[in-house]
């Protein structure tokens, strides 16, 4: 197993070295410069803040001096936020995505399997069909529209919960940013789920454990649930990718100084390195979590054992 | 199946408690606490060093955390700020400011002539990559050094003892003032920014010699300050902890405006503004601002090059009045020339078909299209370029339609990512009508006329007019004031025959101002010191 882990970390090197030169081109080819803005510069002073950020010397060449930084460990300084590195603001920024992006998915995932399980067990009734449609309807709103109605309910009018992030403390303001984002995981997960655990159900070793006289909460618990999570678990790849682009819409939504909202304020100030920082981050970390995507089948299903 | 029941109900249950509990272990805030000032900033500041900032918010959040020689009253009047008096020499090339003794750092460090000398050769130092160092362009020898010729040592500028500052002119400039009202020319602390270097600017480290300090700086969220004890003027600042949010959405800023956790806004959203207008009418404050909305030519190119009277048709078609009233709506002025109306000591020339009504107009252009070789049989062909944005679209709409029905006018619209319409202006390729605007620097027509002289960079229509130039010229070395106005007037009369942009309509500032809001004015540059507001609700708990 520890072999296999280093293997896939060995083999993920090349993939990164060509995101980072992939990337590296793209940001450079989009059209106008980081300190482009509508009131231009003398050429002097150009030519200075070019020198400065080493924007004067050839492409290869700043291609190069930035590798030499990357592979230290530095990311290099951020071109919009002149007074801060690459690394600080990710550092910042990282753990904000993460505890939201992982509450949401804890969300989706608890409330999606109990809704999922609940409508298989109780198949073609109204509640049935109830959490069906509430779960369509989940999957068919975007987030940059719940978000703002949830906000204009529970925090406008009802005064329940702030409306922002900045200066507002705890973890209040957490809740409407979470709902935002786990509700159309909520509703993938729970069709999944439901879809999954009528298969399993109608399955012959689940024949076989009623006949031996074992209840349905005892099969569910024991039998059924852990093949029916398969489909969920092979999702897991899929939600988080949806969660880490939703998480783009929602920190703009709330305002909440999280990595998509650098990445996406980097694009279109065209911050090449904090872009480029944040696509390494992203790319090594999507690298280790389908690593750790897989290892995990291993250990649920042990039909998938690697040698 | 009972017990499924119970148990996924359980569950379910537990998700729900685990929601619940996580909304409530937060302290709910019940609104701003007393003496707090919370405010709506539209992006982050990219730097707070003095010397390298360059937006509008950056300077808003310095106006608070620093102070320059000169500075504003609320309602915008230039007034002494860190020197208590100046004096200027009778062929305006000498300036002699005298520093206030009480002025202090936030850690009690004297605010002495010698650290506004260091950062002005700071801010022209090529070093220092300073966005603005064009900004004091005419300061002695400031040029040379930041095309690197000279050593920053040798600018104008010198403290001749620790509360005098002498500062020497290539030319009379009479805006000079509103200058070192710019937080680019404020001081930094030599001696602090020598020890941390690239640190200077974090929270507890950045000194301020303005009304507050800097707390915390968290990127993409929140800037926190609090009053300065030290400074100069301390005993006048009534609030004492002011938050810039930054909210880069106008519609999250509203709805944190209406939930009561921000007081000023730094925009009002145009789709909730007729709506605000109804709702809100004392809380809306939109004032005239020093910024003109155009549309520019390209002159490198056919078919505007060298052709005056289809300029000239194009801009007299464009219905301004409809468009200020159904399309930005928020009160903009419709723009008959190029300098704004407000501007200090000035009378902004205005396009000879201002006063025709809007056919009047559309007759003259069609005669004009004719002349400059266009009609129905052989109807101009052109391409508009503008940022992807609700309103720039809304805006080229109409004017393609007005074109078109108008003049017969074949108009292209194309959209671009801002910065991809900012590339294709500068290299004056594949251009032919860009949008374009102009913010003013300093509170004079000035800082209007001049980006139109000829290799100015931000000229990007590429206008070149020798008469233009010669009036700039003129009017640049006029130390009399009225004399120099004339010679400023007389050029955007100039420009205005000339039609090499067209100016659309006039900016104007907009915000949401709570009731607890205390000393606002509005006032044409858009400044807001937070020292200059007090809160009605604080006063009553104090």
């Amino acid at each position: 197993m520890l072999r296999y882990a280093l293997l896939r970390l060995l083999g993920a090197i090349p993939t990164l070295l060509l995101v980072v030169v992939l990337a590296f081109l793209m940001v450079h080819a989009a059209p106008g410069g980081p300190f482009d803005a509508e009131r231009a510069l003398p050429a002097e002073i150009e030519a200075n803040i070019a020198a400065a950020y080493y924007l004067d010397e050839p492409l290869h060449q700043q291609f190069i001096r930035y590798l030499t930084g990357v592979l230290q460990g530095d990311l290099g300084p951020s071109y919009r936020y002149r007074d801060h590195t690459v690394s600080e603001l990710i550092a910042t920024a990282f753990p904000l995505s993460l505890k939201l992006g992982a509450t949401a998915m804890l969300l989706a995932i608890v409330v999606g399997v109990v809704a999922g399980s609940f409508a298989a067990l109780r198949r073609n009734t109204g509640l049935d069909r109830f959490v069906m449609a509430l779960a369509m309807t989940g999957i068919s709103i975007p987030v940059f529209v719940i978000a703002p109605v949830l906000v204009l309910l529970l925090a406008v009018k009802l005064q329940w919960l702030p409306a922002g992030w900045s200066g507002n403390e705890g973890a209040a303001r957490f809740v409407l940013p979470v709902i935002a984002l786990a509700l159309p995981q909520i509703a993938y997960v729970a069709r999944l789920t439901r879809a999954s655990m009528i298969d399993v159900l109608a399955s012959d070793f689940v024949r076989t454990a009623r006949a031996q006289g074992l209840g349905t909460i005892a099969i569910v618990r024991y039998h059924a649930l852990k093949p029916a999570m398969l489909p969920v678990l092979s999702y897991m790849g899929p939600a988080i990718a949806a969660i880490l682009t939703g998480s783009v819409v929602v920190e703009e939504i709330f305002g909440i100084p999280g990595l998509g909202q650098f990445f996406v304020r980097g694009a279109l100030n065209r911050d090449y390195t904090l872009v480029l920082g944040i696509v390494i981050f992203y790319a090594t970390l999507l690298v280790l979590l389908n690593l750790v995507v897989d290892i995990l089948y291993g250990a649920i299903d042990p039909r998938i054992r690697h040698r | 199946m009972k017990h499924v029941r119970a148990g996924l109900f359980a569950i379910s249950a537990a998700a729900v408690l685990a929601v619940a509990l996580c909304s409530c272990s937060g302290p709910r805030q019940q609104g701003p606490a007393p003496s707090v000032l919370n405010r709506g900033l539209p992006s982050d500041p990219e730097s707070l060093d003095p010397q390298k900032i360059r937006s509008v918010q950056a300077g808003e959040v310095l106006r608070d955390i620093g102070e320059g020689l000169a500075g504003y009253t609320p309602s915008g009047d230039l007034i002494p700020a860190a020197a208590e008096s100046w004096t200027m020499s009778d062929d305006g090339l000498t300036y002699t400011f005298t520093i206030r003794s009480e002025a202090r750092w936030s850690n009690g460090d004297a605010v002495t002539a010698e650290q506004f000398a260091f950062s002005l050769r700071r801010l022209v130092d090529p070093a220092t990559a300073a966005f603005n160092a064009h900004l004091v362009g005419d300061i002695v020898n400031a040029g040379a050094i930041s095309s690197g010729e000279m050593p920053p040592a040798a600018l104008g500028v010198e403290a001749t003892d620790s509360q005098t500052l002498v500062i020497t002119l290539n030319q009379p400039t009479p805006y000079f003032l509103s200058l070192v009202t710019y937080p680019s020319t404020f001081p930094v602390h030599p001696g602090l920014l020598a020890e941390h270097g690239g640190a200077y600017t974090r929270a507890g480290t950045l000194p301020s010699n303005g009304a507050y300090k800097l707390d915390a700086w968290e990127p993409g969220s929140v800037l926190k300050l609090s009053r300065n004890e030290q400074y100069w003027n301390n005993a006048a600042t009534a609030i004492d902890t002011v938050n810039h949010h930054v909210l880069t959405q106008e519609m999250t800023e509203l709805s944190r405006y209406r939930a009561g956790e921000i007081q000023i806004t730094g925009a009002i959203p145009p789709d909730s503004f007729e709506q605000l207008r109804e709702e809100r009418p004392e809380e809306m404050h939109i004032a005239p601002y020093l910024g003109v909305y155009y549309y520019g030519f390209n002159l490198s190119k056919p078919p505007f090059k060298d052709n005056r009277p289809l300029r000239e048709a194009l801009s007299m078609a464009i219905d301004r009045d409809v468009l200020v009233a159904n399309i930005t709506g928020r009160g903009e002025a419709p723009a008959y020339s190029w300098v704004p109306p407000g501007v200090a000591n000035y009378e902004p020339r205005r396009f000879a078909y201002a006063g025709q009504s809007q056919d009047e107009r559309n007759a003259h252009a069609r005669r004009l299209m004719v002349e400059a070789g266009y009609g129905p049989d052989n109807p101009l062909q052109i391409e508009l370029r503008y940022n992807t944005s609700d309103t720039q679209q809304r805006i080229a709409l109409a004017v393609q339609s007005m074109w078109r029905d108008a003049l017969a006018v074949e108009t292209t619209l194309i959209n671009e990512e801002f910065q991809v319409l900012l590339a294709n202006m500068r290299a004056a390729e594949v251009t032919q009508i860009f949008r374009s605007s102009w913010i003013g620097d300093y509170n004079d027509a000035h800082t209007f006329l001049n980006i139109l002289q000829t290799g100015n960079p931000s000229n990007t229509p590429l206008y070149a007019s020798k008469e233009y130039d010669e009036l700039m010229r003129k009017a640049a070395t006029q130390v009399d004031p009225k004399a120099r106005r004339l010679y400023l007037e007389e050029a955007e009369r100039v420009l205005l025959t000339d039609h090499p942009v067209i100016p659309i309509y006039f900016y104007v500032s907009k915000h949401l101002v709570g009731p607890d809001v205390v000393g606002w004015e509005d006032n044409v540059l858009d400044y807001h010191y937070s020292q200059h507001l007090s809160l009605a609700s604080s006063d009553a708990t104090h």
